[in-house]
């Protein structure tokens, strides 16, 4: 018994915050599971206590029933991994964006089917009007949107006018 | 409002709009707890000889309260909030123009909020910001293609607007501790965004072919003081039921 509680220390302390970093991208989002936290840009920081670990994390949208799951899931891998004390803080601000989407994670996003966020956040026209998204299916252009609210908060439902194929976009926000 | 938009769940006019009304409910909802969470740490730290003053029953002192105390467990007279969110929600064109006219409020009281001195609530203001201006894009949308739209959806929404107008003269009339806080920097002057509240609206229902409704109408308080219509009642009796049948039941 005794042997096993120094042997959690032990992970606890060499454990750097670059390794919990990489621990963090195994843990994917429930709803579009092709994308990691870390992908998305959910998880803000890394701090290292003394008693444990305090991860900060920040919402995509503020009734993302996701984030429920996500948090439970960083404590589990965090509690496999031997830190007794695990802290998970939900900040706000800066606002979650689309903007802090990896490269990486929007690729990922495309092969799924889902076409990734058009422009940046800042720049108002993106969140005002409608847009020109590529359809991930054919790559055509050619699409219409046919709702602003899709199978998710983050998505819009758009349509194909070439293969005609429905798909979700993920919008910039 | 949350509440009320996420009645049309499952009988929304074609699911793409269902959707879209039940994700409008669930950021509503989500900005709610938002706020219901920061208010429960105030009240936590505050002194606990002071609760009784702000809540109408006992908080265990171990526990304290939670954002869950403060939705279920209140009666309808300490809640404190704007008459449009109670009123029934009505055909989709009531639903639309109320949603249309209370998310613009938003939009302008949490472009002020932003600025707040209390950092919490500025983020919570900045968060939303972006949720709402979809809010206002698509329900603007629908005040258009209704009011532009044939005969009996211009009815409905003219209809409509004669309902619900005489509930928009209270967001912009500000309560003692809405006037309190606005000198304290940590909330927004309210009457100070009406000009550009009634811009917004006339740019929309112009280009709806209905008519701003000029001129001192009369209009509805009484529910930022705890003064209710009789529909908020109704509305916490099916909310609150679980909660006030099985105390502190969990699922």
């Amino acid at each position: 018994m005794n042997g096993k509680i120094i042997m959690m220390e032990n992970i606890k302390e060499n454990i750097t915050t670059d390794e919990i970093w990489k621990l963090m991208e195994d843990i994917n989002d429930p709803e579009i599971p092709v994308l990691s936290i870390t992908d998305l840009g959910i998880v803000r920081e890394i701090k290292l206590t003394d008693s444990g670990v305090e991860v900060f994390i920040t919402p995509t949208y503020s009734g993302c029933p996701a984030m429920d799951v996500i948090s439970m899931n960083i404590r589990m891998i965090l509690l496999k991994e031997g830190f007794g004390k695990v802290k998970i803080t939900q900040q706000l601000s800066p606002a979650w964006t689309t903007d802090w989407m990896t490269n990486k994670g929007k690729e990922k996003l495309k092969a799924y089917g889902i076409a990734p966020p058009v422009g940046k956040s800042f720049d108002k026209k993106y969140l005002e009007t409608e847009l020109k998204v590529e359809c991930p299916l054919c790559h055509s252009k050619n699409t219409k949107l046919l709702s602003q609210f899709g199978s998710t908060a983050c998505k819009a439902l758009y349509q194909c006018n070439d293969c005609l194929e429905p798909f979700d976009y993920f919008k910039c926000h | 409002m949350g509440h009320r938009l996420s009645e049309w769940t499952g009988h929304g006019p074609m699911l793409e709009q269902d959707i879209a009304i039940s994700n409008i409910a669930l950021d509503l909802i989500g900005q709610s707890r938002n706020f219901y969470q920061y208010a429960a740490t105030l009240i936590n730290s505050e002194d606990h000889t002071e609760r009784p003053k702000m809540l109408p029953f006992e908080v265990p002192t171990a526990i304290g309260i939670t954002e869950d105390t403060l939705a279920y467990l209140r009666d309808a007279r300490e809640f404190r909030n704007l008459l449009i969110t109670e009123i029934p929600n009505g055909d989709w064109a009531k639903t639309m123009l109320k949603l249309f006219l209370f998310s613009t409020y938003q939009f302008y009281f949490y472009q002020k909020l932003v600025d707040s001195y209390d950092k919490q609530l500025a983020a919570i203001a900045e968060k939303s910001l972006k949720e709402v201006t979809y809010h206002v894009r698509w329900s603007s949308e629908w005040v258009i293609r209704l009011g532009d739209g044939t005969g009996e959806s211009n009815r409905r929404i003219k209809r409509a607007l004669e309902e619900v107008w005489p509930f928009t003269g209270e967001m912009f009339e500000a309560a003692e501790y809405e006037n309190l806080n606005a000198q304290k920097r940590i909330s927004v002057p309210v009457s100070e965004i009406k000009p550009d509240w009634q811009n917004k609206v006339k740019e929309v229902l112009e280009e709806a072919t209905l008519e701003f409704p000029e001129g001192n109408t009369w209009m509805q308080t009484g529910g930022k003081n705890g003064i209710h219509s009789e529909h908020l009642g109704f509305i916490l009796a099916e909310m609150q039921f679980l909660q006030r049948a099985y105390p502190g039941c969990e699922w």
